[in-house]
């Protein structure tokens, strides 16, 4: 690969070459001209590509061989649970059965596809130890949301219109506070304290008769266990909040410890990270809601239910908080979140969790002879490295990070948490091996022992990819979001 | 029992371990109070090998009675439409599918370049100067441009035509209870909005008007006459939800002065899938470049000037005034907008208007052969591919008959308008033939004797 332009698919366009090869026209033609009138009647096409089908394979392949899969190596991106995405779940979900069905078909002539919904809602239930769960919701931003609304409609409900208020911890996802606002509360920052956990004390501080929920993720963002999680849920319940769980981290506790057991009376799961749903460079993801049986009654609707051995869509839900989606959710997703934990099983996924919490161990101790770590202790599924004393040296974690990249390895996530300084936060996952393992940690040693005696190297990083870093300050500034011809 | 996509040998394990200092991995969990550990197995389903699991979840799907063995004209926003070929083969492509959103450009400029040509191809369909990267689906697109509209104008009202999609309608009722939005109906006539009725509402008070083009009931809706009433009120947003495969024939909303354009792509490369994932798409001006919700790719270049693409205006929402955001939307649908993008660049400039075409006129002999049978079509304004039916029996009556032929009927329209009771939604795309609509009318029609 070499360092040049890369053209679009619009540049590679002639006039007159097609791809397409459509149905017949096997009816009557109509004019249509006349029927829509000049004003309605498109009068210039929009510009998309003229090209034939191997043009497109050959553009697309050039694409494919400029992006970075797990499938193309270590991707220990912190948070984000990157870990293998099994090639069975892609079979599955392009069944016939499963990818051509429509959802305003009639529930008896897709029992199949409700049968797996409420299969997938009853396994979830049981591992995060929630009574009812749904699967509307698309994303793990979308399910908070909606775990919030839910929130608010039961407040709401026992008449208590004045908790206007969210609780979230200093080190939480950016969503939190996002989906806070979104619902209409305001947010309120709980602290962290010098353990790495929520300081008790401030919580005690910042909750009130106007708390309607704190958000936690359990491990935290730090990948560390929330240790006074009962205490905490206790002084939220005791002022009649309710206590919300970010299921991003549960790839840490599968079959070890359950939400609903700790207290939380809402879960939202991304079914992308901890249920091997790709990622797909974005999405889509899959964000399911589970709820204690207090809160069942706001699920959104439809939900699935099983009567006398039959699968229907229940609509009859008075208090339900409405759609959050048309359809039923990301039904592809849930699908392949089905058919891994099918094939985990129970020990299964305690294993998983086992061997994500094992792996991050590992590296954690291997890395902090070099790297900064912050908070020490066992972690979880991921750990939190400062580049503190490399930053002395002049070399910044965003140059750690690129310098990777010459390595052929995706970079961890990085400063971020907000609370720690150059963060790196390192999740590896429970699907890499030990020699994958000890060749990241090998490397990560090299760039330390680079930023010390070699800092150039690390700060002009990367050498090896397709494109040096990119000039992002112009492209906010000037911003150029579409192709127009020249 | 060992589990394949768990690579961790005993001996492996083994070392670790001594590696960290600890004697069992349990040791690692025992900062988790006693209390809340779970002391029992989960009880799940027993898990099966590769084949054993294949072979079971084969048999679920056969349960479902699919769109390629059926003859459907079910439509009401998600339709069945021609995939060409080119389109699974691409998404298959792990360096796609198993990437995480582009957050490294470096090695990710295959991702961002695909977004950046399907922004463009959206942007070109829809007749907007800007589109985003995607959304999760048409309805939620919707409902974060009608919040857009609130914030940006604050006000509360919104004017939602009741010819759009009934569950977008839903959606849009939950996402604006956040903002205490105050949403208001107007009725349908003849199957189109009525206007008299967004002239009394249309006030100095209204953040937006919602239409969808073609509506709901696939009729199509005088934009430029809806843009004449909205000259009076500036500052009230246009907000028009459009499929986009009929913009291959119709005046795009951006012609007539639409501030947002929201739809899905689900028509472009995507299966029916059972309601998700699809993909919506968020069209708008370049006033509204950095109000717009969800990622945009933008271009740029690398140090060395080379061309390449990168996440921009990241510095909004939940990046910098993350307590105030106005969206909360992270991950977004982006293997299938390179799916939809796919998709377009295969059906091409031409084959797009074709395409749009063939859904015209097959679904115009329909609606003929069924006005020959003695059906009454209850609308007489233009339409795109779909149109509605009034029957002698009640719709899930005919449906159930018509299942038996191996047909699949149109959509129920009582379900969610009662006073349309017998009244069928069809829906008639390009891969429908001549046969499989004459075989439906005189299906339709056995029942009407």
């Amino acid at each position: 690969m070499t360092n040049q332009d890369f053209p679009l698919i619009f540049e590679r366009s002639k006039e007159g070459r097609v791809s397409y090869s459509l149905p017949d026209l096997d009816v009557p033609e109509v004019d249509l001209e006349a029927e829509l009138t000049a004003t309605y009647m498109r009068q210039e096409a929009p510009e998309l590509p003229e090209v034939s089908e191997l043009e497109i394979m050959r553009h697309y392949t050039g694409l494919s061989n400029r992006n970075y899969g797990v499938d193309s190596g270590f991707y220990p991106l912190g948070s984000c649970t990157m870990k293998y995405n099994p090639k069975i779940n892609e079979d599955v979900a392009r069944l016939e059965g499963f990818t051509h069905i429509h959802p305003y078909q009639d529930p008896k002539t897709v029992q199949g596809a409700l049968e797996m919904m409420y299969d997938l809602q009853q396994a979830l239930q049981e591992i995060t130890g929630m009574a009812g769960v749904s699967l509307q919701s698309a994303a793990g931003a979308h399910g908070e949301w909606t775990g919030l609304m839910m929130i608010r409609a039961f407040h709401e409900a026992n008449g208590d219109f004045h908790r206007t208020k969210v609780i979230v911890p200093d080190s939480a996802h950016g969503t939190n506070p996002a989906s806070a606002s979104v619902a209409g509360f305001e947010s309120v920052t709980v602290k962290t304290n010098e353990k790495g956990l929520v300081d008790l004390e401030d919580l005690k501080r910042v909750v009130g008769d106007d708390t309607a929920a704190l958000m936690l993720t359990n491990p935290n963002t730090l990948g560390l266990f929330e240790t006074e999680i009962l205490e905490m849920a206790e002084i939220v319940h005791g002022v009649g909040g309710k206590l919300y769980y970010d299921g991003a981290n549960l790839n840490a506790i599968m079959g070890y410890a359950r939400p609903g057991d700790m207290g939380f009376d809402v879960v939202h799961l991304n079914l992308h990270k901890t249920f091997t749903g790709p990622h797909g460079g974005g999405g889509p993801g899959s964000g399911p809601v589970g709820v204690s049986a207090e809160l069942e009654p706001f699920l959104p609707k439809p939900l699935v239910v099983k009567k006398d051995d039959f699968y229907t869509l229940e609509y009859d839900r008075p208090q339900s908080i409405g759609r959050v989606k048309p359809f039923y959710g990301n039904f592809g997703i849930n699908l392949r979140a089905y058919t891994y934990i099918r094939t985990m099983g129970a020990e299964g996924l305690k294993k998983v969790s086992e061997y994500a919490v094992l792996n991050a161990n590992y590296m954690m101790r291997k890395l902090e002879k070099v790297y900064d770590l912050p908070y020490n202790q066992h972690c979880k599924h991921e750990f939190v490295l400062s580049g503190k004393r490399q930053k002395k040296l002049g070399v910044r974690t965003l140059d750690i990070a690129k310098r990777l990249l010459d390595f052929g390895y995706h970079p961890p996530t990085v400063y971020f948490p907000l609370n720690v300084e150059e963060a790196m936060m390192i999740e590896p996952t429970e699907t890499e091996s030990k020699e994958t393992l000890d060749g990241f940690i090998n490397t990560l040693l090299i760039i330390a022992d680079e930023a010390e005696n070699n800092p150039e190297i690390v700060q002009e990083a990367p050498h090896n990819t397709i494109m040096k870093r990119m000039d992002e300050t112009t492209a906010a500034r000037k911003p150029i979001l579409r192709y127009y011809k020249a | 029992m060992d589990f394949r996509y768990l690579p961790m040998t005993e001996t492996d394990k083994k070392e670790m371990l001594d590696s960290i200092g600890i004697q069992e991995t349990d040791e690692l969990f025992s900062d988790i109070p006693e209390k809340v550990r779970l002391k029992r197995s989960l009880n799940l389903k027993e898990p099966k090998n590769e084949f054993e699991l294949k072979k079971e979840l084969a048999q679920m799907a056969k349960k479902n009675y699919n769109l390629k063995e059926y003859t459907s004209f079910l439509g009401a926003g998600v339709y069945d439409h021609f995939i060409p070929s080119v389109v699974d083969h691409v998404i298959s492509r792990s360096e796609f599918y198993t990437a995480y959103t582009p957050y490294q450009p470096e090695i990710s400029q295959g991702e961002l370049q695909a977004i950046f040509e399907f922004q463009t191809m959206i942007s070109e369909l829809t007749g907007m100067p800007v589109a985003n990267s995607s959304m999760y689906d048409g309805g939620t697109s919707l409902a974060e441009a009608v919040n857009l509209s609130a914030g940006q104008t604050r006000r509360k009202k919104v004017i939602v035509s009741k010819a759009v999609h009934p569950e977008y309608r839903a959606v849009i009722e939950t996402y604006g209870k956040g903002p205490n939005l105050d949403i208001v109906y107007i009725d349908h006539v003849n199957g189109l909005t009525d206007l008299e009725q967004l002239a009394h509402e249309l006030d100095d008070t209204t953040a937006s008007v919602v239409i969808q083009y073609p509506n709901f009931f696939g009729q199509l809706e005088p934009l430029a006459k809806i843009r004449e009433l909205l000259v009076n009120q500036p500052k009230a947003m246009f907000i028009v939800s459009s499929n986009p495969l009929s913009l291959g024939v119709l005046t795009p909303p951006g012609a007539f002065g639409a501030d947002i354009v929201v739809g899905d792509t689900q028509v472009f490369g995507i299966p029916a899938q059972f309601g998700g994932p699809h993909c919506g798409y968020f069209a708008t001006t370049e006033k509204l470049m950095r109000k717009i919700p969800g990622r945009l790719v933008g271009q740029t270049v690398d140090e060395n000037g080379v061309r390449g693409y990168v996440l921009t205006l990241q510095a909004r929402e939940q990046h910098i005034r993350r307590d105030k955001a106005t969206s909360n939307i992270c991950s977004n649908q982006a293997l299938n907008a390179l799916a939809s993008a796919v998709a377009m660049s295969s059906i091409g400039k031409h084959g797009l208007k074709k395409m749009a075409e063939l859904n015209m006129h097959k679904a115009r002999y329909a609606k003929k052969q069924l006005e020959v049978a003695g059906f009454e079509v209850v609308h007489d304004g233009s339409f795109f591919n779909e149109f509605v039916v009034k029957l002698p029996v009640p719709v899930k009556v005919a449906n159930d008959k018509l299942l038996e032929k191996g047909i699949i009927g149109g959509y129920d329209l009582a379900a969610y308008y009662p006073e349309l009771e017998g009244h069928m939604l069809v829906a008639v795309t390009e891969i429908r033939t001549k046969e499989e609509i004459d075989a439906f009318v005189k299906e339709l029609g056995d029942i009407h004797d």
